[in-house]
């Protein structure tokens, strides 16, 4: 009987869990500076933001490191919001105008095409499937898919010990599809990270794999449990999204991201976030050309 | 359109998942909900309460809760391993049965009281009063909302999705994720899928309906 009723309490405290009471992690202080004097073409986008002052940025809030945003807490934090902070700052848009929407990887394509959002900054990798219907600046940042799997596992090495394993991933990325069609794995998706990495606790699947930095931050969390193994098995190109078509706006974006890696605070903003996971920071990519 | 037409084996396996999910939490909410139903409206007190608790429990509990107790507390007390889908259908299962219960009560309080007492009177016992006399009336009446509370079934296993389970609407979220482009054809052949099970439901309520009516 009394076990009974700690696994109930147990399962109690795991809803609390799922339904997102995660670690919180304390605001930057090291906000961008913003310009209050700048001035843009009329009739651009820049000028139409820069006079609303305000923005409307599309963010992940489950992706530890990169965008997440702790229930108890007024904003979301991680990489991507930094991103998002500097480039509202050189919109002369202070961080406290910014209206922060959740996206989830289904419907940034959407929020962007209807005017939800004016950009997205959310862990979004740059494709040639969705450049055909909206815009990508970028990339800001390159990462990978790697591997999470229990620390007394030592079947999984790599990728190329997934063939009939459950892997666990959320519902609509791309990660998911890279090891069923690649490595033979058998998907298994969940709502969130949070709840794969519980499946995984719970020995229900046998991995999860996502972008690199996530699953650092999960495998910080808990590091006598979990482990990351294995390179980096793919590349994703993050990339900020807004609305196809608009050349100016773009080329603002892409300056935006070179000036940032010039002037360090892309440095700041990876130190101030993945960079507790202690990953350093890596080189900076080469951004591409607006077309 | 083409997009569903090049990934119509990822479309079809998904809708089986959905299919087979379906069936095994249906036949598995018929058995255990006439159980339930026959608890319901026993003489015994231990036996009604025990399915007033049931119904009330299950129906009153949302469907989500009763995923996240089944696939991340079952584990916790020792039951750990791949059994996501046996977790799902079980799920499923004790779920709708709270329903399928409710739906047979109605219909068992359809059938004249007249009916159970002249049964009684020739010396039948409760249970063959309720098999041979009441319970099959009770079905015939309450056809058309059980044929409800399995297409509500039926819609209610897209939520496995964010439980491990790739049925159709994983697939209908991985081809937008895929094909953005092409989104509403993606919405447009998931629901289609959909509607021609619930079709195919609502039609053989009709057809048994039509068939078994009860001349009163």
């Amino acid at each position: 009987m009394r076990t009974k009723i700690a696994a109930v309490a147990a399962i109690a405290a795991l809803a609390l869990a799922i339904t997102g009471c995660g670690k919180a992690k304390d605001d930057s202080s090291n906000q961008p500076k913003v310009d209050k004097s700048v001035s843009f073409d009329a009739g651009t986008k820049m000028e139409a933001l820069n006079k609303a002052q305000s923005i409307k940025i599309g963010v992940k809030f489950d992706q530890p490191g990169l965008g997440y945003k702790d229930p108890s807490k007024s904003g979301p934090v991680g990489f991507d919001i930094e991103i998002a902070k500097i480039v509202a700052a050189k919109l002369g848009i202070p961080a406290d105008k910014i209206q922060w929407v959740e996206t989830v990887s289904k419907n940034r394509e959407p929020f962007l095409q209807n005017g939800t959002v004016d950009i997205v900054v959310a862990s979004y990798s740059i494709t040639d499937e969705r450049k055909q219907i909206v815009g990508m600046a970028g990339p800001y940042y390159v990462t990978g898919q790697q591997l999470l799997v229990r620390s007394d596992d030592d079947s999984i090495k790599g990728p190329d010990d997934l063939t009939g394993k459950g892997v666990c991933s959320v519902t609509g990325s791309t990660s998911i599809k890279t090891v069923e069609e690649k490595y033979g794995a058998t998907p298994k998706p969940f709502g969130t990270y949070s709840e794969c990495v519980q499946a995984l606790l719970n020995k229900t699947v046998d991995a999860v794999t996502t972008d690199g930095p996530i699953l650092l931050g999960y495998a910080a969390q808990d590091p006598d449990k979990l482990k990351v193994v294995g390179d980096t098995f793919s590349e994703e190109r993050y990339g900020i999204g807004f609305a196809k078509g608009d050349t100016k706006f773009c080329e603002f974006l892409s300056t935006t991201i070179k000036d940032s890696f010039k002037d360090g605070s892309w440095e700041q903003a990876f130190k101030d976030t993945l960079g507790k996971a202690k990953v350093d920071a890596p080189k900076p990519p080469t951004v591409d050309a607006c077309a | 359109m083409n997009v569903l037409i090049d990934n119509l084996p990822d479309l079809l396996s998904g809708f089986g998942k959905t299919l087979a999910l379906s069936a095994i939490a249906g036949v598995c909410a018929l058995i255990l909900g006439t159980i339930l139903a026959s608890f319901r409206v026993s003489p015994v007190p231990v036996f009604r309460a025990i399915g007033t608790s049931y119904v009330n429990i299950f129906r009153n509990t949302p469907l989500v809760l009763l995923f996240v107790l089944f696939i991340f507390g079952l584990p916790q007390l020792g039951i750990t391993g791949d059994h996501l889908f046996a977790f799902a259908a079980a799920a499923m299962s004790i779920y709708t049965a709270a329903f399928v219960c409710e739906a047979l009560r109605s219909g068992i309080n359809s059938v004249n009281v007249g009916q159970a007492e002249a049964a009684r009177s020739i010396g039948l016992t409760f249970q063959q009063n309720l098999s041979l006399v009441i319970l099959p009336q009770a079905f015939r009446a309450v056809i058309p909302p059980l044929a409800s509370v399995f297409i509500a079934l039926v819609k209610n296993t897209a939520i496995v999705e964010a439980f491990g389970i790739t049925e159709a609407a994983y697939q209908m979220d991985s081809l937008v994720r895929d094909h953005p482009q092409s989104i509403y054809a993606v919405f447009a052949g998931t629901a289609a899928g959909y509607i021609i099970i619930v079709f195919a439901i609502s039609g053989a309520a009709r057809l048994l309906e039509r068939k078994l009516e009860v001349k009163r």
